[in-house]
């Protein structure tokens, strides 16, 4: 399958269940509420060493937010509902209830309870507030610049992760001109996030390595610098490899999601040194959720 | 189960005693017979009579109980009521909603004290003003309202949210003396007045002065004015729980609000704050 001179390869991307949560971070105004959503999901790529995976869905207009005020939607993402319980609480606790003037709420709806205010509320010092409002409750815990809200839980579902696709393009600039593009395509759709710094990575990794201590390394079938000592999957003219991750709620979000960045780069084509696109798997044995790529194009 | 049907009771002769009424909601009445509901007991007084001695009985048990009431005489108009819609038509005697877990119960004019007492759950409207003890606990009982919402649009007597627990009252009115006393939890909002010794022996809660700026007793100590982002939640709450009162249709913008704490002569944490306009 050719796209605008882009070849697609007749494979699929190979991605997880998870457990995620979605919550709403408002400010005074929507510069700050940026600022502690953005240390929230701060160092939070890759389950493998962050704990979660975590971003920014999109921005939120006043009348979006339960106060009114300009926020943020952040979804976070973990391997277990405990651990993403730990990754939220201190994410909130050291980077939400710290920023100025904000407040946290849930962002789902349904779904087990998952502590956000609950155990945060602590930080008052006997001195934190419980408020009951049309059947939700809500802490106010005194801080230096007035009053910090946080729902008291928010909820967690089942979600996917490890969404992907990989840009092989001539060079670098080309590789990374075509993954801002899939990038820009793909931000503030709903239900997604791309965790990645800028939503790319340049690290793909395989499962496993020769160091008995690590489980993954270095995807060296797309690092072009190997082209000649392994078994490589790049061809001639293919100089940069640029992987993009998706996590989602759901399987239809994740798709939609994925055609959104592919068509993008596609756009690009050829003549903007695009030469094909590809996907992460492990065969199929790993992960549930397939994604083909010309299923996704079609 | 909903049972989609409209009762109406209409109150022959204006009462010499008291009425208890306490068993006529629309959970209790519903799949009844008329001929049944006609039968039940009512206490008057020390006695027993008949509830077709003292109401005229019209349509089908269900979901809706209409009461025509002719003085305010009848207590415990929904007491215990879990679901449905109790409708009173004239004035309500003491104890409306006591104890009620559900539903809704509206008021046409005027009720007695202890309305949605140790209520857990229930929306009750009056229309007209309200006596003492809204919310409140049973003499000698130490559980107020626990829940729910009391929205008064006329005023309210002494002692409004008496020992609360959790819950809403919003009065559009004045609110009598003690407003809040002994509260260990929710809110009592007030559009009007609030009366002298407002949050008197209060641990817990908050008292809503949106009106004139209240008094506070000097064991409430002065935490001065803040913007209180909670405001707006509540703001936005009652414009989608009770749109049709005065406290559904606020439009404040600034949620400043000066805020007392108190009552410091029993250790309290409760707060009285006023929300005036900006």
């Amino acid at each position: 399958m050719i796209v605008n001179g882009v070849a697609i390869d007749d494979t699929f991307a190979e991605a997880f269940g998870m457990k995620a949560t979605r919550i709403v971070v408002t400010a005074r105004n929507l510069e700050w509420a940026r600022n502690a959503a953005a240390a929230a999901t701060g160092f939070a790529t890759s389950v493998i060493g962050c704990g979660c995976e975590a971003g920014i869905e999109r921005e939120l207009a006043p009348h979006e937010t339960p106060d009114g005020r300009p926020g943020v939607s952040v979804l976070l993402f973990a391997v277990s509902t405990k651990e993403l319980a730990k990754q939220l609480e201190r994410r909130v606790g050291q980077c939400i209830l710290t920023s100025p003037s904000s407040a946290v709420y849930a962002g789902l709806d349904d779904g087990e309870k998952l502590p956000l205010g609950k155990q945060l509320r602590y930080f008052g010092d006997g001195h934190q507030v419980s408020k009951l409002i049309d059947g939700r409750r809500y802490w106010r815990v005194p801080v230096m610049d007035g009053e910090f809200i946080a729902e008291e839980a928010t909820r967690v579902t089942k979600a996917i992760g490890g969404g992907n696709f990989l840009i092989l393009a001539a060079g670098q600039d080309e590789a990374l001109r075509a993954a801002e593009a899939a990038i820009a395509a793909m931000r503030g759709l709903s239900g997604v996030v791309m965790p990645f710094p800028g939503g790319v990575v340049r690290s793909g990794s395989k499962v496993g390595s020769k160091y008995k201590a690590l489980s993954a390394s270095t995807n060296h079938a797309f690092c072009p610098t190997l082209r000649g000592v392994v078994d490589t999957a790049l061809d001639a003219g293919v100089d940069c490899v640029l992987e993009i991750v998706i996590d989602g709620l759901t399987d239809g979000e994740i798709r939609g999601a994925m055609r959104a960045g592919l068509q993008a780069v596609c756009r690009l084509g050829a003549a903007a040194g695009v030469r094909r696109i590809s996907a992460g798997n492990y065969g199929g044995k790993l992960g549930p959720f397939h994604y083909r790529l010309r299923e996704l194009l079609g | 189960m909903n049972a989609p049907g409209h009762l109406e009771l209409r109150q022959r002769a204006a009462a010499t005693l008291r009425l208890d009424l306490s068993g006529l909601i629309p959970e209790a009445l519903a799949g009844k017979a008329r001929s049944d509901i006609e039968r039940i007991a009512l206490a008057v007084g020390r006695r027993q009579v008949a509830l077709a001695e003292l109401f005229d009985v019209r349509g089908e048990p269900g979901d809706t109980l209409v009461i025509h009431t002719l003085d305010d005489r009848c207590d415990r108009i929904g007491a215990g009521m879990s679901r449905g819609l109790l409708r009173v038509e004239g004035p309500a005697g003491a104890y409306v909603g006591l104890g009620a877990t559900g539903g809704r119960v509206s008021v046409s004019a005027d009720c007695g004290p202890y309305c949605g007492a140790a209520s857990s759950g229930a929306l009750i409207e009056v229309e007209g003003h309200c006596g003492d003890f809204i919310g409140g606990a049973l003499p000698g009982e130490h559980a107020g309202m626990n829940g729910g919402t009391v929205w008064v649009r006329g005023s309210a007597g002494d002692r409004a949210g008496d020992h609360m627990r959790r819950g809403l009252i919003l009065v559009e009115g004045d609110c009598g003396d003690f407003a809040a006393s002994r509260m260990g939890g929710g809110t009592v909002a007030v559009l009007g007045r609030v009366g002298a010794h407002a949050g008197y022996a209060m641990r817990r809660g908050t008292i809503l002065a949106l009106g004139p700026r209240p008094q506070p007793a000097p064991t409430f100590q002065d935490c001065g004015t803040h913007r209180l982002g909670f405001l707006v939640l509540l703001q936005r709450a009652w414009a989608r729980t009770v749109p049709a009162s005065k406290f559904g249709r606020l439009t404040r913008a600034d949620a400043r609000a000066a805020r007392w704490v108190g009552d410091a002569g029993f250790g309290g944490q409760g707060e009285l704050l006023h929300w005036g306009e900006s």
